[in-house]
């Protein structure tokens, strides 16, 4: 089978010690991110690609390194949402519905337990499927012209902007604004310079790092400094973790079901693991009833959105990897980083690169294994960490960021857009203007106007070849209904709001 | 419903900037038929509609902090641009002693407490990105270094 012999090979890279000391140390630090309030998968992963990028490690180590990162920050969320009530990241908030109420009930090591059995079951069968999916999706690639590429790119803007975001208007704009950036530099077809204002410091165009960085970590750090830190909650204490074997049991089918649903959810293009873990935890929820008290503490409560969340991440990895369009906004997060690794993800990359995918699918199966124990039997040192304040913890963000983005290029120039760039993002988390398809439009305008270019070449002009094949049509029917559905379905999918005592 | 009406025309405003500067971007003698232009102008467009369209139907105003908390997040954007210039010509320890306990003392004010993280944080990341990751940093004012 070529499963199998491509397996081998992965594990041929992953279990060298090098590799497998970076996936434990990504794994670890992963952790600490995901459980620190503030620092999620999206903003960690973003200021510690400069830093990787600077260490000077080869393509498949820092692509480990990062995507254990990934995963670890995905298993660490649940930590203060469970204890302290506070999100560690996006996907995490339905976490905090039933975890926060089971540890207030004394049961926060339950909890957490469970949590990390589900996050591990997700992670687990979601890397699988990966397996599985990938090279299927990457054989349909092949068929992908231009006008099969510029429909693609359009529908994961359409369902990043219809699915993720509360105002469609809202969601367009920020992708124009990603798209307009990406337009800045110099023209790869002409060869001459665009939108650069005759500034100098433009002509290779903006670096999408240093976007990705101000509009996640410095925008952070501005929202922490507006409420002075106050959003901290008392926690709640942890005492003895036991391994709650029954609760396990009893949730193994909620397990099974949420890791299939986030799987899905993850695969899909723009919807990510937020929506993951919410479809999870609502479906579990419609599923046990009235009679299931979700939203008191129950275990399958604390069990679906975890699996959901985790399973999401590894099928978030399934479009980046073989058709280049990140499903979220950290694998738009990792797709800079191969971006940055001069690696092009898409169907090539499964034939030509064939140890950077496998050894990094068999990376992450042995960093689940190293995230399960560290998640489970270590949870009390990853408690710890979490009693760093914000007072030193955004300040030590902000500098890592400045050094990171100063390695780049150690130009002022780059720092003082990222520092306007974190301005931008805070007017517009204000506004509720998603900032996720910014990145996405400065990542991938480049690549969609190409394919919009070329495909006109091939056409001699003409229109209506976007339209010309079945992929295509299929395509932009997907987007359209990605983008206009929610619109009606906005009703029914409310979120629910976040238990406040 | 104020904040998205000036957010939708400032947006129109600079996507219709935006949409003008592209018609001065010079196209060369290999033109495809697209040409660099449109791209931009089609991007523009979508943007100058969606403005107009949060114009006329704006969502509910968001929570803006009171006029103090704006006057901190201003000072913290000045502090962060001066740290960006100063990075440079005066090295790394000092510039963000200073930059980190401001924002520090911005978060949770207590002086104490942020000078001691200023300085905690200067000097403990100063020795991770030196000695651990190996970056080239220079720690004090290049008129010092001679």
């Amino acid at each position: 089978m070529d499963l199998f012999a491509n397996l081998a090979i992965g594990f041929g890279i992953a279990l060298s010690p090098f590799t497998l000391m970076l996936a434990v140390f990504g794994c670890f630090i992963g952790t600490i991110i995901g459980a620190l309030p503030g620092l999620g998968p999206s903003n960690g992963v973003a200021i510690l690609i400069p830093l990787t990028f600077s260490m000077g490690l080869d393509a498949t180590s820092a692509l480990v390194l990062m995507t254990a990162v990934y995963y670890g920050a995905m298993y660490g969320g649940r930590i203060s949402s469970i204890l302290l009530n506070i999100p560690g990241d996006e996907p995490a908030l339905m976490t905090t519905l039933d975890g926060y109420p089971m540890a207030k009930a004394g049961r926060a090591g339950d909890a957490l337990v469970i949590s990390g059995v589900a996050s591990f079951t997700g992670a687990f069968l979601s890397t699988i499927g990966l397996m599985l999916l990938a090279p299927l999706l990457a054989r349909i690639a092949f068929q992908f012209g231009p006008a099969e590429y510029f429909a693609l790119y359009l529908l994961a803007f359409a369902t990043l902007g219809g699915i993720a975001s509360n105002n469609q208007a809202k969601a367009a704009i920020a992708s124009c604004i990603g798209l307009g950036i990406a337009m800045v530099g110099v023209d790869n077809n002409s060869g001459l310079p665009r939108l650069t204002f005759g500034n100098m410091h433009l002509f290779d165009g903006i670096d999408f790092l240093v976007a990705i960085v101000g509009l996640f970590a410095i925008a952070e750090v501005f929202f922490f400094i507006e409420s002075h830190g106050k959003n901290t909650s008392i926690g709640v204490k942890l005492d003895k973790v036991t391994v709650p074997w029954k609760d396990i049991w009893d949730t193994k089918w909620t397990q099974l079901r949420s890791s299939l649903i986030g799987f899905v959810a993850g695969v899909l293009p723009g919807a990510g693991a937020s929506l993951g873990s919410f479809m999870a935890y609502m479906s579990e929820k419609s599923i046990a009833g009235e009679k299931g008290k979700f939203g008191t503490g129950v275990p399958k409560g604390v069990a679906a959105p975890e699996a959901g969340n985790n399973a999401a991440a590894g099928g978030a990895l399934v479009p980046m990897l073989t058709l280049g369009v990140p499903g979220s906004g950290t694998t738009a997060v990792l797709l800079a980083l191969l971006m940055t690794l001069n690696i092009t993800p898409g169907p090539t990359l499964f034939t030509e690169r064939p140890e950077v995918v496998w050894g990094l699918i068999a990376s992450l199966l042995i960093a689940n294994f190293v995230l399960l124990l560290m998640n489970v039997p270590m949870v009390k040192i990853f408690v710890k960490i979490l009693s760093v304040p914000p007072w030193v913890l955004l300040p030590g963000v902000t500098m890592i960021s400045f050094v990171g983005i100063y390695s780049l290029s150690g130009s002022y120039f780059d720092l003082l857009l990222m520092v306007g760039f974190g301005a931008l993002g805070w007017v517009l988390r204000k506004l509720d203007v998603p900032t996720v398809p910014i990145i996405l439009g400065i990542l991938l305008g480049g690549h969609m106007e190409d394919s919009l270019r070329r495909a006109m070449v091939l056409s001699d002009g003409d229109w209506t070849y976007l339209f010309s094949s079945g992929i295509a049509i299929s395509l932009w029917i997907v987007a359209v209904a990605g983008f206009v559905a929610p619109m009606f379905l906005r009703g029914i999918m409310k979120k629910p709001q976040r238990i406040t005592d | 419903m104020v904040s998205d009406r000036i957010f939708g025309a400032v947006v129109t405003l600079l996507a219709l900037a935006y949409i003008a500067s592209a018609t001065q971007i010079q196209t060369s003698f290999l033109a495809d038929p697209v040409g660099p232009r449109t791209f931009p102008y089609i991007v523009g467009s979508v943007a100058a509609f969606c403005g107009i369209l949060m114009v006329l139907r704006p969502d509910a105003d968001p929570e803006w902090p009171v006029l103090r908390t704006m006057g901190a997040l201003f000072v913290a954007v000045v502090v962060l641009v001066g740290y960006a210039y100063a990075l440079k010509p005066l090295g790394f320890l000092l510039p963000t002693a200073i930059t980190a306990a401001i924002l520090s003392y911005q978060i949770s004010p207590r002086p104490g407490a942020a000078a001691l993280s200023g300085v905690g944080l200067s000097v403990g990341l100063f020795i991770i990105f030196k000695f651990a990751l190996g970056l080239g940093l220079v720690a004090l004012p290049a008129v010092l270094h001679g």
